[in-house]
């Protein structure tokens, strides 16, 4: 049974009624034990356990020391191309939206790479819009063989590939995968991926399986949160993670948690209003939970975070976070005076690599540059 | 007469061994492994950078202290050779510890997987110390194969759970005749103490002094806790029984009824001997 039977299974829970039997003393017992069930995930999710966030917060803390100790792993994303066959309605690369649409050439790629790497950052993930045509699996293996000579670890976020093409770049250099499924509700993932190949549920959902058998040593899922309710997306997202863990349990399985961010800025190219409020205790919340449930669970927290929240979180929970982003192609040394117009999202973290460090290091934590090694 | 731990021709007096991998800054961790008076550090390749020139966490190993590289990250015996050549390529030595983990819900160790590394590289000439679950028969399978210490674990990596796995290790440490070393889930310095009691050779300890709110005085504390447990089981520790005993027997009067060649034990042999 893939991911997609565990769905299914669960996805008609009434969560009020399942909420309705969460007590201050069943989330006191949670907060006890050390092998959380799922129910009990749930339970750490729900709005009674908001009364608990503190005490959540000491025992989430505790587990992230002892078991990822005072360090946060630092890596950088680096977009290689915006053309995407999708229109996604949260997103500026959408199909529809107007925007300068690039895709670096192999020199461009090194250039962007040497850039990056000067910084001593020895993690990179390479993302693309989701355009098979534009960007081939081939494409991608040719950038991968420049970033090899810059890194020591390469993780891809890109559109969902089959299994054997998962295999053929591990195999070329790739040892990590990310991909969000953005949302779990099957009805609305229907609604707003309006066209384009992504809106196969299935076969983005099964991704990360896909990834884990072609033997990536580490894969990272997520939800966006602010279009689904949050409560049920961070459920179903920590059902895959367990599911992923579980069947896979020498893969590193990670999460992240952005979030579209309200209305306070400069409006982008394709704005898209939240469907669902987050608000910054919600994350919280969901982090906990997830650190508790899950506690060798890799955390990333999203540049789309403001720096001050972002620092909130390190001690909660959080493993690694990017620094240096630029979330438009090319956006670290060819075309930075871009990044207002043609970003897939607005990042609240502008700090340089250099600045991150620096703040880490003040906290008391270990910025990790390098964490893997090319074998 | 001094007390050695040796293995592969070097002599060590210092019997607590420090893992590098969790300390919030390079400098912290180099400062605790002076204090401690370290002699053996474990560092993960995978976190070696050498092409760094301020951030190499090689630069913080004092010159006194002998590097342990280790496979941490590894999820099957190829990935381990392949850290292992790759380390002794990159100038780190030959001392390596073996970690083959395929279990992240756990971090617990893939014996049959650090078997077969262990096999290859201790052919190859590097001085191996597979880290793995108590286990007699495949401990014995490692010396067998060429391990120069064996590093069973107290309980999970990072649980400070102490020495969940004493039995275990107790026997470990009576059948085999190298140096048990107890690695992972030490919380304490008196369970680091608790193992050397035990007849362990030495202890091995990352995140109860990396994480603590003081690591420098904790790594003297572990390291002094250490020494006190070596120095306890070289003395010989009585062994415990269910009922008090008292230091001169309250029957020993009674000599002329003592029945002859009763087999019972002597104080003398109850007592935990030191190797
Ligand atoms: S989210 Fe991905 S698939 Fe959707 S429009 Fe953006 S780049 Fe394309």
């Amino acid at each position: 049974m893939s991911f997609y039977g565990v769905y299914s299974q669960n996805k008609d829970l009434d969560l009020k009624k399942a909420f309705s039997f969460i007590s201050p003393a069943s989330i006191q017992e949670s907060l006890e034990k050390n092998n959380l069930d799922t129910k009990q995930f749930l339970g750490l999710l729900s709005p009674q356990a908001e009364n608990n966030l503190e005490s959540m917060a000491q025992k989430a803390q505790a587990i992230t020391r002892n078991y990822f100790g005072n360090t946060i792993q630092l890596y950088a994303p680096m977009y290689l191309s915006n053309y995407c066959d999708n229109s996604c309605l949260y997103c500026g690369f959408n199909l529809n939206n107007d925007i300068q649409r690039r895709q670096l050439t192999l020199e461009e790629v090194e250039k962007e790479a040497q850039f990056i790497s000067s910084s001593g950052l020895k993690h990179i993930l390479i993302l693309t819009g989701e355009s098979r045509l534009k960007s081939p699996v081939s494409y991608i293996q040719d950038c991968v063989n420049v970033l090899k000579k810059y890194f020591t670890s390469i993780s891809i976020e890109v559109y969902p590939l089959a299994e054997n093409e998962y295999a053929r770049l591990v195999v070329g250099g790739v040892d990590g995968l990310t991909i969000y499924q953005e949302v779990y509700d099957e009805q609305l993932y229907a609604k707003i991926h309006i066209c384009g190949p992504k809106k196969d549920y299935k076969f983005r959902l099964d991704a990360p399986e896909r990834g884990a058998k072609a033997r990536m040593r580490s894969v990272s899922i997520g939800a966006l949160l602010g279009l689904g309710n949050w409560r049920r997306e961070a459920f179903f997202l920590g059902l895959h993670a367990k599911y992923l863990l579980d069947k896979f349990p020498d893969v590193e399985i990670g999460i992240s948690v952005p979030r579209i961010r309200p209305q306070n800025h400069q409006p982008q190219v394709g704005d898209f209003k939240p469907i669902c409020q987050v608000s910054d205790r919600n994350v919280i919340q969901i982090i906990l939970a997830f650190r508790i449930f899950l506690p060798r669970l890799g955390i990333a927290i999203s540049t789309r975070e403001n720096p001050e929240f972002r620092e909130n979180l390190l001690s909660l929970g959080i493993t690694r976070m990017s620094a240096g982003s630029a979330t438009n192609v090319g956006g670290h040394t060819l075309y930075k005076e871009e990044k207002e117009q043609s970003s897939q999202f607005e990042i609240q973290d502008q700090r340089t690599v250099g600045q991150i460090k620096a703040v880490l290091e003040g906290k008391g934590y270990q910025p990790v540059f390098k964490d893997w090694l090319y074998l | 007469m001094e007390d050695f731990l040796e293995i592969a021709g070097e002599k060590l007096s210092n019997r607590l061994f420090i893992g590098t991998g969790k300390f919030s800054s390079y400098p912290i961790m180099k400062q605790a492994l002076e204090e401690a008076k370290a002699q053996v550090a474990t560092v993960a390749l995978r976190r070696v950078d050498e092409s760094s020139k301020t951030e190499n966490i090689m630069d913080y190993i004092p010159q006194k202290c002998k590097v342990m590289i280790n496979t941490s990250g590894a999820r099957d015996a190829q990935e381990a050779l392949r850290i292992g050549r790759l380390a002794k390529a990159a100038g780190a030595g030959n001392w390596i510890k073996i970690e083959v983990i395929r279990d992240n819900k756990y971090l617990l160790p893939d014996s049959i997987e650090t078997f077969k590394a262990v096999e290859v590289l201790a052919k190859e000439g590097f001085v191996v110390f597979p880290y793995m679950s108590p286990d007699l028969s495949i401990g014995r399978r490692m010396v067998d194969a060429g391990a120069s210490a064996i590093m069973p674990l107290g309980s999970p990596i990072g649980s400070n759970r102490g020495v969940k796995t004493r039995e275990l290790i107790e026997i470990m440490v009576n059948e085999i005749k190298l140096p048990i070393i107890v690695d992972a889930g030490l919380g304490k310095p008196s369970e680091a103490c608790e193992c050397m009691e035990l007849g362990c050779a030495a202890v091995l300890v990352n995140t109860a002094i990396a994480v603590s709110e003081d690591p420098v005085k904790m790594a003297k504390a572990f390291s002094q806790a250490v020494y006190a447990g070596r120095l306890a089981y070289l003395s010989g520790i009585p062994a415990m029984g269910k009922t008090a005993r008292a230091s001169s027997p309250l029957t020993g009067f009674l000599r002329e009824d003592k029945p002859q060649g009763d087999g019972l034990a002597s104080d003398s042999q109850s007592h935990n001997k030191p190797q």
